[in-house]
């Protein structure tokens, strides 16, 4: 067996400063709104914290821009709450001196959101909140922004993760985003776009960040959410490039002979895995990419592919049919021996950590049919999520609550979201051709605007 | 690229017919005791001119020759690369088409169906496009006439969610270049 020792790559590794011509980021928000969605719970609970969210003051920009709809409709989705109609408000304060607890108790809101939207200066808007505990009458926050009208709705979504936090006990994932790929049957005559996008944790504000008539797949956000590293087909078949998603300036990653594939970031950035077949057959390898030193670390006849780093750096987990049929295994980053952890029905594969470790989302096949299943790595336990035929590519939000994932409806590949507890489920319905491969970004690290 | 394979496919009729003819003395005799075939022949100008000095045996191997060569997808078994006895045959008729025109060379390009993640199918399309290589290779083809891709389940040929549709993706294809 050959060490796994890291050895320099020898063929054209690095082209740097390859700058790709993208697709304009406009300036203008609104510009954007076509590729919205609209978000259909297509199985909810109704025991979240009940809520009461007052349209806020002064609003004069109105959906998707209206920080108190992004508001609404975020919690809703989570579903931790219970958000309250407004028909039934008996007031609507947007200072805090305005505010009568009693109002809300007769409604049995047991929290309360009120705020306003206020101009400041040109094209800047002064966005104030307070989230109340309803029973013991006291503010659980408070806090003011000053922003231009394009940040609105990243504001409405950290006052989302700020009240999710404060009346659950954890992080919100709003303030975030996905990536994903999309493919466009355009008019008669024009070419089938391939699209690799990124767009808000709700599915607005699409930008387009790699466009192709060759396929694209498998987006993987780096850990601080800067850059994305893809396959593109764009040379004819599968190499993986690593872009800047503010500049678009990219670089090939690899480009060895036969597939490059599934890059997966280590937490610490500093490393990609991947799988290429170089040396013949589909291999997990780890990339370091500074030097560019590349150690294989599986060696085994059948398929190895589809890692995914453990939070804290030390495992890789990977899809192998060394049995057989696909399964999954976890093996030291370092390579050596695999360990399989998959033992429910013969089909489970592209599985990836929940950010506290202790679980994956995966694909299983269950009756003929590929579902969302979470396996549990402390107790063994397995849960099927979904109960649609054709789901993949399931991606944690970082707070591990949600998972996001690619299916099929009445032919359409869509995002859809379950709760990690398989108890809320979403459909993303997108205006755009078949959308597939979501990936959730980790936490927006982008400077806060809090006051 | 349709062009080069019908070329392809005319270089080894051309072959096949020019071998054909020099061992045409040993099986005519065989032939002629037995009768006549070739009048069982519909009575097609164009088959007779091609096929003249042809044993009806002899044209009938020429014409599956030239019926294999003009498929160039190889289809699987869902998560499987096993090449069953349909599929043997043509891989072989492509093998000998390739050595016998040594200026051609193919790419070989494995596909999947929708179903299972795309990472593993990216992988069981090159295994797929590999077990032809091969067959190929095993088959007397030098190392440097054949490539291989894989497109995974990127590349469907049909659209719909349907076994049928399913079977049709799940192949290779043989590019002549």
């Amino acid at each position: 067996m050959v060490s796994g020792k890291w050895h320099q790559a020898s063929n054209g590794l690095i082209q740097t400063g390859f700058l790709l011509l993208l697709a304009a980021f406009s300036l203008l928000p609104w510009s954007e709104a076509r590729a919205v969605l609209t978000i259909e719970i297509t199985k909810g609970v109704e025991t979240g914290v009940p809520i009461a969210i007052v349209p806020f003051g002064f609003e004069v920009l109105k959906p998707p821009h209206n920080v108190s709809d992004v508001i609404q409709a975020d919690l809703t989705r989570s579903g931790r709450f219970s958000v309250l109609s407004r028909k039934d408000f008996v007031a609507t304060p947007h200072e805090d001196k305005e505010v009568v607890f009693k109002d809300w108790r007769v409604i049995k809101a047991e929290a309360l959101v009120i705020g306003s939207v206020r101009p400041a200066g040109p094209g800047k808007f002064q966005v104030q909140f307070r989230l109340y505990d309803v029973f013991k009458e006291t503010q659980l926050a408070g806090f003011r922004y000053t922003v231009s009208a394009d940040k609105l709705r990243s504001v409405a979504h950290q006052i989302s993760d700020i009240i999710h936090e404060k009346l659950t006990g954890e992080l919100g994932s709003f303030n975030t985003h996905i990536a994903y790929i999309t493919r466009e049957e355009g008019r008669k005559g024009t070419p089938v776009y391939n699209k690799l996008q990124v767009a808000d944790s709700d599915g607005y504000g699409s930008q387009t960040i790699v466009r192709s008539v060759e396929p694209l797949m498998s987006p993987a956000w780096s850990p601080d959410g800067t850059r994305l590293a893809y396959v593109s087909f764009e040379d004819r078949r599968a190499k993986v490039y690593i872009q800047n998603i503010s500049d678009g300036r990219r670089e090939m990653i690899a480009e060895f002979k036969g597939i490059n594939s599934a890059p997966a970031w280590s937490p610490d950035g500093r490393r990609l895995a991947l799988t290429l077949s170089r040396d013949g057959n589909a291999e997990i390898y780890v990339l370091r990419l500074d030097d560019r030193a590349l150690k294989r670390l599986t060696y085994d006849p059948s398929i190895d592919t589809e890692p995914s780093w453990s939070p804290d750096g030390r495992y890789l987990v990977f899809t192998s049919d060394r049995a057989g049929g696909p399964q999954i295994y976890r093996m030291s980053a370092d390579g050596g021996s695999a360990e399989r952890l998959t033992f429910e029905g013969d089909y489970n594969a592209r599985a990836s950590y929940a950010a506290d470790g202790k679980s994956l989302a995966l694909v299983s096949r269950q009756d003929g049919s590929y579902r969302i299943s979470a396996l549990r790595l402390d107790t063994g336990a397995f849960q099927v999520l979904t109960d649609t035929s054709l789901d993949e590519s399931p991606s944690f939000a970082p707070n591990g609550r949600i998972i996001i994932y690619a299916t099929e409806v009445r032919g359409h590949g869509v995002l859809a979201s379950v709760s990690a507890d398989g108890r809320v489920r979403q459909l993303y319905k997108f205006e755009e051709g078949d959308v597939r491969e979501p990936a959730w970004s980790p936490y927006n690290r982008e400077l806060q605007y809090k006051e | 690229m349709k062009s080069g394979s019908l070329l392809a496919v005319s270089f080894v009729l051309s072959f096949i017919l020019a071998g054909c003819a020099g061992e045409e003395a040993v099986k005519s005799k065989e032939d002629s005791s037995r009768g006549t075939p070739a009048e069982t022949m519909p009575a097609d100008g164009k088959g007779e001119a091609a096929g003249s000095g042809l044993s009806e045996q002899e044209k009938q191997k020429a014409q599956k020759m030239a019926d294999l060569l003009a498929q160039h997808r190889i289809h699987f078994a869902f998560d499987s690369s096993s090449i069953d006895n349909e599929s043997r045959a043509i891989i072989e008729a492509h093998a000998q088409n390739l050595k016998a025109n040594p200026q051609i060379k193919v790419a070989l390009e494995g596909n999947c169906d929708e179903r299972g993640t795309r990472e593993y199918n990216l992988a069981l399309g090159e295994r797929r496009a590999q077990a032809v290589e091969k067959l190929m290779k095993v088959l007397g083809v030098a190392a440097n006439r054949v490539s291989t891709v894989s497109f995974g389940e990127e590349k469907g040929l049909c659209a719909e969610h349907n076994e049928s549709c399913w079977r049709q993706n799940r192949r290779v294809e043989i590019v002549y270049k």
